[in-house]
């Protein structure tokens, strides 16, 4: 089992996340992440869907999103060659005995503190699912009040594009 | 240009987009709509069915007999949820379909409000696409796309919501005049058909399945050549018959759960199989698993979400059907297979020994086979022949003399019972023919109510409820594998089906024998209306041969003891 990203490009109307995520549900495939946000124009927005599976499950995902009449452009991303980030908003007790660790953590996993009061710390980090990942189980231990993730965006490197969006 | 109201928008639309009949039931949201279509009355026919369910059928039977759109039309709430099944029923068999519901006012929506329901979320998953119109400037558009999404590729059908409001408000209408054309069509790669014809120059012993996709895909008779000239015997799918006619010298009738022994055992001894517009349905192919193992298989389908969903391809080819063979057949070598062949004959030969046509069935009481024999010779060939869903479906599916593509109405996917009066009145009307239903005292159960629209509308319908007392298939199973604990499926109902019928304002008849029925039968399709045929048939007729559900061929049942 290996873990697919797409990229999918649909018309920016009502119901549409319903059309696509319900088309999962319906056909029993299950969605790691799913984000969806609008393109640099306002008649599309992007969806990207991250999913575990063989190359048949993903050959079968992939056709059946293609169906879809919403669905302008769908395109499986190379991982190698893609861009993959999250982000994660995590609030953590602000212990006088933990704050130096935590600190530290921070610092090392380049992420930032963007709350601070006398009894929570709120940090704000970006980066590729594992790292999050790392992450959490690092500061697991200081406490944590609660977290946010935002599930993955990408896009992949280089000239490749999705395409329609302009035309 | 003219501005005119949203609900004039929908019937000006329809009419363009050359819809003829239109089947629905009226109510408090679409009062406006119900004004425009009698206003309309000599351009556009309204049939008013007893249900909205029996409304969705009969768009379905109009657009199976005749391969263009069926339009129902429900109002808000109830009526738009009793659609629901009927537009599954469209869904799973590929039929082209636009069904119309009102629903309350914009401003009204998602408060709940009376006959409120969100019928778009409600038939998500089981329309090709749907559309709520909150705009009366996107509603003929919008009606267009969605004619042109039901028969684009792979058909199926669309609902299009339009509040009350939307059908109040005001809009410029330019009339197009031209009913919309579809998407063109996928077709087929070049390579990839060069390399499906060397696969089967190389075959041995080739084997042609095919389904509803030949038929919607209007390939019918290039499938009977394509076989002829590669001499390959034939097999197909409940949704494939009637493509091809049931005497053609290489067709060996349905294959799978209750297809013909000599189908579904060619197809396991075969090398090759070139699945046609099939989706490899559990019914047609029992095991999924084991089913593959012994041939390689090429799949040709308009939808290449059937590629590689239920059955792995060697070869897999999206492209329509009609071209596809058309450019195939130009490619393959013109075959004669004299061993493959004398084999189908011995299968042929051991199918008659296996499965032993009966004619003798308990006293009083009328062998279904019998039945169908009677039926299909009084009957001739100008009609549409419609099911139900139950042990009469498989009883015709396997011995209906079927010879015209389109003639063979039934519920295929979703089985559907209570599909029957609704199909076979939306058919009648589309082609102006006689149809016969074929049901089932449980089906008939379900759908009786449409015989008064059947009287109203003087519809010529010859009905033969295959009458055992019993919910016959499920027993069947239960009598198999529950050790016969009939649990819920003895009817022990007092219905008089004959009386009914003339309560109803048709006619009616009971036959004790098949000389009776013969006899009944002259006199019912002599008949200008609804005719019903309350046939007696033994609880203890079973449909055979039979795969179990999941089995294989080597374990066919041929008798329940």
């Amino acid at each position: 089992m290996k873990q697919y990203v797409i990229g999918v490009i649909v018309a920016n109307i009502t119901g549409v996340l319903s059309r696509v995520s319900g088309m999962f549900t319906r056909r029993g495939f299950n969605i790691d992440s799913l984000t969806v946000g609008e393109t640099e124009s306002s008649s599309f927005s992007r969806i990207t869907i991250a999913f575990h599976g063989d190359e048949d499950l993903k050959e079968r995902i992939l056709q059946q999103i293609k169906k879809l009449h919403d669905v302008r452009e769908v395109e499986v991303l190379d991982k190698k060659d893609t861009v993959i980030r999250e982000l994660l908003l995590i609030k953590l007790r602000n212990k006088t005995e933990n704050r130096q660790d935590i600190m530290t953590a921070v610092e090392i996993f380049r992420s930032k503190i963007v709350d601070y009061s006398a009894s929570s710390l709120l940090i704000e980090i970006t980066g590729e699912t594992s790292k999050i990942d790392a992450f959490i189980e690092l500061v697991k231990p200081y406490g944590i009040m609660e977290m946010c993730r935002t599930g993955i965006v990408a896009i992949e490197r280089g000239e490749n594009c999705l395409k329609t969006v302009n035309q | 240009m003219m501005k005119i109201s949203g609900a004039k928008t929908v019937v000006e639309t329809l009419i363009e987009q050359g819809c003829d009949t239109v089947f629905g039931y009226p109510g408090g949201q679409v009062l406006d709509l119900f004004d425009e279509i009698y206003l309309a009355g000599d351009r556009i026919d309204f049939i008013l069915t007893a249900h909205e369910q029996g409304a969705a059928h009969a768009a379905d039977g109009y657009a199976r007999a005749t391969g263009k759109v069926g339009v129902c039309i429900a109002t808000s709430g109830p009526g738009a949820t009793n659609l629901v099944t009927g537009i599954a029923t469209a869904a799973l068999d590929s039929v082209p379909l636009v069904a119309i519901t009102g629903n309350v006012s914009c401003g009204l929506i998602g408060r709940d409000s009376f006959q409120e329901v969100d019928i778009v979320g409600v038939t998500m998953p089981i329309t090709k696409h749907n559309f709520i119109v909150k705009d009366v400037n996107e509603l003929a558009d919008t009606i267009r796309m969605a004619f042109k999404i039901a028969k684009s590729d792979r058909p199926g059908p669309v609902l299009v919501d339009i509040p009350k409001d939307v059908q109040l408000a005001y809009a410029e209408f330019t009339a197009d005049r031209q009913p919309v054309i579809p998407y063109p069509l996928t077709l087929a790669a070049e390579e990839k058909l060069r390399k499906a014809a060397q696969m089967i120059n190389a075959a041995k012993r080739p084997y042609v399945y095919f389904g509803g996709g030949v038929i919607s895909g209007k390939a019918a008779s290039q499938v009977r050549s394509f076989a002829e000239r590669i001499d390959a015997p034939m097999g197909c799918s409940l949704m494939g018959l009637s493509a091809v006619p049931y005497d053609d010298p290489l067709f060996l009738g349905m294959q799978g759960m209750h297809g013909h022994y000599a189908a579904s055992a060619a197809e396991s001894e075969a090398d090759l199989v070139i699945a046609l517009g099939a989706r490899f349905s559990d019914r047609a192919t029992g095991n999924n698993e084991r089913f593959a193992r012994n041939f390689k298989v090429i799949h040709i389908d308009i939808d290449g979400a059937e590629l590689m969903k239920n059955i792995p391809a060697d070869l897999a080819i999206q492209g329509d059907i009609r071209d596809a063979l058309e450019r195939l057949s130009g490619m393959v070598e013109k075959s004669s297979r004299p061993k493959w062949r004398e084999r189908i004959e011995a299968l042929r030969a051991e199918e008659k020994k296996l499965c032993k046509r009966k004619t003798q069935t308990a006293e009083g009481m009328l062998s279904p086979q019998e039945i169908i024999g009677v039926i299909s010779r009084a009957a001739g060939e100008d009609v549409n022949i419609v099911t139900d869903v139950g042990q009469h479906q498989m009883w015709v599916a396997q011995e209906y003399p079927l010879k015209r593509p389109r003639s063979f109405i039934t519920s295929g996917g979703l089985g559907t019972m209570g599909f029957g009066m609704g199909a076979t009145i939306g058919a009648s009307k589309a082609v102006g023919r006689r149809s016969v239903l074929f049901t089932g005292d449980g089906s008939f159960g379900m759908d009786l109510n449409e015989l008064a629209t059947a009287v109203t509308e003087k519809i010529p319908l010859v009905v033969v409820i295959m009458n055992n007392g019993v919910l016959g298939m499920v027993r069947q199973l239960q009598t198999m594998f529950f050790d016969r604990r009939y649990s819920a499926t003895t009817l022990g109902r007092k219905t008089d089906f004959v009386k009914l019928a003339e309560a109803f304002g048709a006619k009616g008849a009971r036959p004790r024998n098949i000389a009776e029925l013969e006899k009944i039968a002259g006199e019912a399709f002599a008949y200008d209306g609804p005719f019903v045929i309350d046939c007696p048939v033994d609880s203890n007729e079973f449909v055979l041969p039979m795969l179990k559900p999941n089995g294989s061929i080597d374990e066919i049942i041929t008798e329940i003891k």
